[in-house]
């Protein structure tokens, strides 16, 4: 057909724990904007990836205008008519626009020469750049034009765009929108990698929905609402669900209150005036995309940041806003953050050592500022045994362990101590099935012996099999929470798509 | 084809038995590049090198020289230890050396003519303080304004020394030194007690045996030295503790400031007995290599200064009998450092030939 220009055909990417990609086929027609919808971890990355250079896949075939297409460095990609903007930059802050600009160029061209043409894509495309401002002076949305021209200097067929709305404010948002538009009009293609249901439907002609690495359709937006696309995106999700509420008593112990925080970053998410109340051995699920302030909200809630503008914390009727995360913990409050090497654990010391990085008050691991070593490791062994953590021994270090049993290992250094809360983000992100599983079930065993949690997760299956209640954070802004026993998915999906009617 | 230049890869495991090796095959590699570079000077290799490392320490005397100058190196490096196992890279050990020899020799010259038994733990105390407030400056600007402590501490070198220039040749000067710029000799009890008579090596070796033995202690047995280490290698997790990484930075600057001025102290209150102009030939930036070719570990650390004192014997001995310029030390030095540092480099990381096509 001559309207395609991009042929995708069962490309499938595994990597040693997941299948990122199985199996996907679709076609992108020129002239279009193709957006690319899904979830975190449901492939979309993994598959623009292949199409810049950045992965080989382990089976399939693109072909491009009808003709086979096989690159193997993005530089290669960029040759062959296609270039991306990704979602974080890669500029030189210390350089002039003008200077990365020529930094990103592959073929000699005069300074003049080069001039003229940044004129030109400058005025038709709706992108004024001060060529001679330094990119640290630049806001996200400008340093965004500066990549896109670069790209657009290699006049490429096919633009590829990986969540370009996340860092721009809503006025750069319809600025983008309107050079689109006329990068459409001139006969490119764009590729739109986006979880937002809203931006799917007005810009976009076309849309591919992923889930779990597989496509599940690709239509065209005309028919489509945010709620078909919610649906299709998160799929069924409610089949077997036996949420127990029986042992969760009628009294509040964690609430927070009116929290916002200001970070004037782009890359991070303000707070914006979050509420939210956990019961006495309750669950509590906070779902969302990736970026949208779960982060900032965890270093809040641990008290890794404690620079909040407004807003309170309350535990066991005291205010702990303004406490660190060690005088938290001495009021029994334990947490594990995203990242396990490097933030919950220190991957160059032993897991003997990684005990200390976490004290509660009942733990008897230091004696006049001298370390007990016997306690320290009598309490290793016992995490390892209990949680079956496979390891040679509590002096290895716990960079040799792999992602599911560090993760065991330091939910266990942390639930041993019996917490009366936990804080817990991403439990299971990056581990193995059989690691997922015991971590979910000591949860939720440590909730029917009364301790609160509070779980930020992107996986909505986790938060629907062990919660009892989830709420949905978008761009900062958290919403009410439901019942998750009676959680309709699409109401879920909206909220997640950044739509609340 | 391949790519005529390797790029740099991380190893995903390093070898534990390797990074034991690394500071015996650096020293190996300096020797046989040393060899190269003698006979390129024209020598005979194995004369140069035995006039180079063993003449220096044939003698009783010369091995109590190795000790002299080991001293300051080791007291000095173990200092820095706490700040480098801390992530922070304090450069100005030279300049906390000297603010400890004017804190410690201000007193010893104020008291030029007293005898008395509290006078050098005095001078002592007050070369650790000295070096210790030196130290916080480049701590405060760091914590406070988000300075890099690289620049602040290696620019207070250059003050420090300044201000020992302007005390020697101006308010502290020698009334009956001929104008000289050197201060008055400290009185008998404001000097370091020898340990054995006719040989320099005196008491600061005891002290500093002592400090290396209670860092020892710290690091291995305390929370604060875990402190240390959990905020050197990832501050984050640090964070997530709930260390306060302010006060470590301080405590890491101030200990080995104060480290650092005792070892200017027991300079210039053994060896030297007054104040001049050049207390240190460098000790305080020859200590980094120290450091580091010491891994940072107490006994490496004793170790490396022995071996980095030799250079500096070494280096007056072929002056003295072969006519090489004493600057050949510093060669001596810096390939230790070089060999060190790319073996360390090579054991975390792997070159690899990047396939073109």
């Amino acid at each position: 057909m001559s309207d395609t220009i991009l042929n995708i055909e069962n490309i499938t990417k595994s990597f040693p724990r997941v299948i990122a990609n199985k199996k996907v086929t679709f076609d992108i027609k020129k002239n279009a904007v193709h957006a690319i919808l899904g979830e975190n971890g449901a492939g979309k990355s993994t598959l623009v990836k292949i199409l810049y250079g950045l992965l080989e896949p382990d089976e399939g075939n693109i072909k491009l205008n009808n003709k086979d297409f096989k690159v193997n460095s993005p530089a290669e990609a960029r040759k062959q008519g296609i270039g991306m903007v990704f979602q974080h930059f890669s500029l030189f802050d210390s350089l002039s626009v003008k200077e990365n600009l020529i930094l990103g160029i592959d073929e000699k061209m005069s300074y003049s020469d080069l001039e003229d043409k940044l004129e030109n894509i400058s005025s038709r495309y709706n992108l004024p750049l001060d060529l001679d401002a330094p990119i640290t002076a630049l806001s996200a949305g400008e340093k965004q034009r500066v990549e896109i021209v670069r790209i657009l200097l290699q006049d490429p067929q096919i633009l590829i765009m990986d969540e370009p709305t996340s860092v721009l404010t809503p006025q750069e948002v319809e600025s983008l929108f309107v050079t689109l538009n006329a990068l459409v009009k001139e006969g490119r293609t764009i590729l739109y990698i986006t979880h937002k249901l809203e931006e799917v439907i007005s810009i976009c002609d076309t849309v591919t929905i992923m889930r779990g690495g597989e496509i599940i359709d690709t239509s065209s937006t005309a028919n489509q609402t945010a709620k078909t696309l919610a649906t299709k995106m998160l799929g069924q999700k409610l089949d077997d669900l036996k949420t127990n509420y029986d042992h969760i008593k009628d009294e509040v112990n964690f609430e927070v209150k009116n929290i916002s925080c200001d970070f004037n970053d782009p890359f991070l998410t303000d707070l914006k005036n979050i509420s939210f109340q956990v019961r006495v051995g309750e669950i509590y699920g906070i779902a969302g995309v990736a970026g949208n302030g779960q982060s900032e909200l965890m270093d809040i809630l641990t008290g890794e940041n404690i620079n909040i503008k407004s807003g309170s914390i309350t535990f066991d009727n005291k205010k702990i806003e303004k406490y660190g995360p060690q005088k938290r913990r001495d009021l029994s409050i334990s947490f594990v953050p995203e990242n396990r090497l490097g933030h919950s654990a220190v991957p160059e010391l032993s897991l003997s050592e990684n005990i200390l990085l976490s004290q509660f008050p009942k733990n008897n691991f230091i004696k006049n500022g001298i370390i007990l070593k016997n306690n320290v490791d009598d309490f290793a062994n016992n995490v390892i045994n209990e949680f079956k953590v496979i390891t040679p021994g509590n002096d290895a270090k716990a960079s040799s362990l792999s992602g599911g049993n560090l993760q065991k290992y330091v939910i266990g250094r942390e639930i041993s101590s019996k917490p009366k809360i936990l804080i817990i983000s991403h439990p299971t992100w990056g581990i193995d099935a059989g690691a997922e599983h015991s971590i979910r079930e000591s949860l939720i065993e440590l909730s029917q012996n009364g301790t609160s949690i509070i779980v930020i997760s992107q996986d909505l299956d986790e938060l629907i099999e062990i919660t009892h209640k989830i709420s949905v954070i978008y761009d900062g802004n958290l919403s009410k929470p439901f019942k998750t026993s009676e959680i309709e998915i699409e109401k879920l999906g909206l909220l997640m798509g950044g739509k609340n009617e | 084809m391949n790519s005529l230049f390797p790029s740099i890869v991380s190893r995903s495991q390093s070898s534990g038995l390797m990074n034991f090796f690394v500071p015996i095959i650096s020293i190996v590699l300096t020797l046989i590049t040393g060899s190269i570079i003698f006979v390129l000077l024209g020598f005979d290799p194995v004369y140069a090198l035995y006039t180079f490392f063993i003449s220096p320490i044939s003698s009783t005397y010369g091995i109590s020289e190795l000790f002299v100058k080991a001293t300051p190196l080791a007291l000095i490096a173990i200092g820095l230890s706490y700040c480098f196992k801390n992530n922070i890279y304090n450069i100005g050990a030279e300049g906390q050396l000297t603010m400890g020899a004017i804190f410690g020799g201000g007193i010893g010259i104020l008291f030029h003519d007293t005898n008395a038994f509290w006078l050098l733990p005095l001078m002592i105390f007050a070369g650790a303080i000295g070096g210790a407030l030196w130290g916080l400056i480049p701590a405060i600007l760091k914590t406070k304004f988000n300075t890099n402590e690289i620049l602040t501490s290696l620019m207070l070198v250059y003050v420090a020394l300044f201000i020992l220039d302007y005390l020697v040749v101006g308010p502290w000067k020698d009334p009956f030194g001929y104008s000289f710029p050197k201060s008055r000799p400290f009185s008998e009890s404001g000097r370091m007690p020898l340990l054995f008579d006719g040989l320099r090596v005196h008491f600061g070796l005891i002290i500093t045996l002592f400090l290396i033995f209670v860092s020892w202690f710290i690091f291995s047995k305390t929370i604060f030295g875990f402190q240390l280490k959990v905020s050197g290698y990832s501050p984050k997790a640090a964070r997530y503790a709930g260390f306060n990484q302010t006060t470590l930075v301080f405590f890491a600057f101030a200990i080995c400031g104060a480290f650092a001025g005792v070892a200017g102290l027991a300079e210039v209150s053994g060896p030297i007995g007054l104040l001049y102009r050049d207390i240190s030939p460098n000790y305080g930036f020859t200590a980094i290599i120290v450091a580091f070719l010491g891994r940072l570990h107490p006994i490496g650390i004793i170790f490396a200064s022995l071996v980095i004192a030799l250079t500096y014997l070494g280096a007056e001995d072929a002056q003295l009998f072969l006519q090489i310029p004493s600057a050949v030390g510093f060669i001596f030095q810096g390939l230790v450092l070089f060999y060190l540092l790319g073996a360390e480099l090579l054991i975390n990381y792997k070159l690899t030939y990047k396939k073109l096509l």
